[in-house]
């Protein structure tokens, strides 16, 4: 695969004001991700990893630094909806179908009947969810409505996937089946995926690259290119190398984390 | 529904009671001095038949009410001036048109005060002062001003339900359409959706639990509004009009039908928005 940078971040700070004084979110964070990576970030809560994730949406403007998605700024590149955000909920509307749930973006995008139609089947098709079209949201297990919201997230031709703690209200079962079918879904579509987790299994698990951040500011404490190959049986989590990068995981995160663990 | 059937009973069995305990209590003073100017002993028998069917009570009995209502309703042409569905009609059709115009100025005020931050912060404490003032002594003068203008019958009683039924509208609305939480207004900026998007496909249906629950209030205020409003146009008609004749002649038992045709017809309207409320909310698979 040529190298061709999709995000592309420098000095990035983000500082919120808030009544107890102001917090760094963010603190000179420098990152590429390069097209076809899948990139994970982990660390404590209040380590900005979301607030990071944000940035790259414009859901949040940064203090300072730069950033480009798609080689434009976040603003233009969410204007050419060239990302779906998956967050943390579901977020299904329960007056809609699942169907009607995944064409909603397209609705608003001004796709045609018949297109919505066919990207409504295929995305359908992806996450293993065909002959759901016509079921309401609270018809389906918690596991298959946030597939629903990663179906409703691919239906748009963006080459960016965004993924927000997806399965971090799902139990570890459902978890782990999820996590097999979003690499499958990955490894289909080519598309370039920043995930934000706090498992470290997960992580290691999905990465190509694995972003460790720590708190107060929040930085970036370690970048940890994968050596897995790109094919990961889930008994790959049983093997040495998968447990020596979770080691190093292990290792950043309580670097980063100084004494107050 | 069933479970609710004998408590229902049960309370409805308990106010008759009650209610002829009470007529009995406020009706025996008068059945004593007509006893006494006739110059007959009065029995307890005779005293309790007197007080519940007397022509002028203090307190109607029940089953005077419902014969005067069976009487006014059943057995009056409806066209007639004493019929009470035609009273009834007057009454209902303001209160339609009122909770009608109130219903559409209180979604119209709410959309702006979502979407406008001048509105937001200019507009909800002049909605508020407006239900402070009361509706009884500004009735006559919006009723004075139309007919000045030319403007009579139906739409100042209407505009009077308006008055009292937008507010309940206004607040439900508003509240209704900032429901959607953070994250899903993010997620509609995701797909740089335009605020129109977002209106009529998150914040409106977003809303409806409230929209129904604000209606069925609205409802209740609208009637009590059209009612007033008859008041002071000289009780021509409507059921106001027969509250305040009633008044003016001591007629007790029309009084009360009126009282219990208005009580009745706020309880069909208001659980008829309940039916279609339960109707929708259900097929957009947001019930209770």
């Amino acid at each position: 695969m040529n190298k061709e940078t999709i995000i592309s971040a420098r000095d990035l700070s983000l500082t919120f004001q808030t009544n107890d004084g102001p917090v760094h979110a963010l603190k000179d964070v420098s990152l590429d991700i390069e097209k076809g990576e899948f990139v994970s970030f982990i660390g404590p809560s209040g380590c900005g990893k979301t607030t990071f994730l944000r940035v790259m949406a414009d859901l949040e403007t940064p203090t300072s630094g730069e950033i480009s998605v798609n080689g434009v700024s976040p603003e233009e590149a969410r204007r050419a909806r060239a990302y779906g955000y998956v967050f943390q909920a579901a977020g299904l509307y329960p007056w809609r179908t699942i169907g009607g749930n995944i064409r909603l973006p397209l609705e608003i995008m001004g796709y045609s009947k018949a297109d919505q139609a066919e990207r409504v089947d295929r995305v359908l098709e992806l996450v293993e969810l065909a002959g759901f079209e016509k079921k309401f949201p609270w018809q389906l297990s918690g596991g298959m409505q946030q597939r629903a919201s990663i179906a409703r997230a691919l239906a748009f031709d963006a080459d960016i996937l965004l993924m927000d703690e997806p399965f971090g209200a799902l139990d570890e079962i459902v978890r782990d089946h999820l996590n097999e079918q979003l690499l499958q879904l990955w490894a289909r579509t080519q598309k370039t995926i920043a995930f934000v987790t706090h498992s470290i299994p997960e992580a290691v698990y999905l990465s190509t690259k694995i972003v460790v951040m720590s708190p107060r500011p929040g930085r970036i404490a370690d970048v940890i290119e994968s050596s897995l190959p790109r094919e990961r049986p889930l008994e790959i989590r049983d093997s040495p190398e998968f447990i020596e990068i979770a080691h190093r995981v292990r290792e950043g995160l309580r670097a980063g984390h100084g004494d107050d663990v | 529904m069933r479970q609710s059937l004998i408590p229902v009973l049960t309370v409805v069995v308990a106010i008759i009671t009650l209610w002829y305990a009470a007529a009995v209590w406020l009706n025996a003073p008068w059945a004593y001095d007509k006893a006494q100017r006739a110059g007959v002993e009065l029995s307890v028998s005779d005293m309790v038949v007197d007080t519940w069917s007397q022509k002028k009570p203090k307190l109607p009995a029940p089953h005077q009410v419902t014969r005067e209502i069976w009487k006014t309703t059943v057995k009056k042409k409806i066209t007639s001036k004493r019929s009470l569905i035609y009273h009834s009609w007057i009454t209902l059709s303001a209160t339609l048109l009122g909770f009608a115009l109130g219903t559409a100025l209180g979604i119209s005020l709410a959309v702006g005060i979502v979407y406008n931050r001048t509105m937001d912060m200019s507009v909800m404490p002049w909605v508020i002062t407006s239900q402070t003032i009361p509706i009884l002594a500004v009735a006559p003068m919006i009723i004075v001003v139309l007919n000045a203008v030319g403007i009579q019958g139906l739409l100042p009683k209407a505009i009077i339900s308006m008055y009292l039924s937008f507010f309940p509208v206004v607040v439900g609305v508003v509240k209704g359409l900032r429901s959607p939480d953070h994250m899903q207004l993010d997620q509609m900026r995701t797909w740089h959706a335009s605020s129109t998007q977002t209106f009529w496909r998150l914040r409106l249906p977003s809303s409806m639990p409230y929209l129904f629950t604000s209606l069925k209030i609205a409802m209740a205020a609208a009637i009590v509004g059209a009612i007033v409003g008859e008041l002071p146009t000289g009780a021509v008609a409507g059921l106001g009009a027969r509250l305040l004749a009633g008044s003016y002649y001591g007629q007790t038992i029309q009084i009360w039908s009126a009282l219990l045709m208005a009580a009745a017809l706020a309880a069909t309207l208001v659980a008829l928005i309940g039916l279609i409320q339960r109707i929708v909310l259900k097929r957009m698979g947001m019930a209770q």
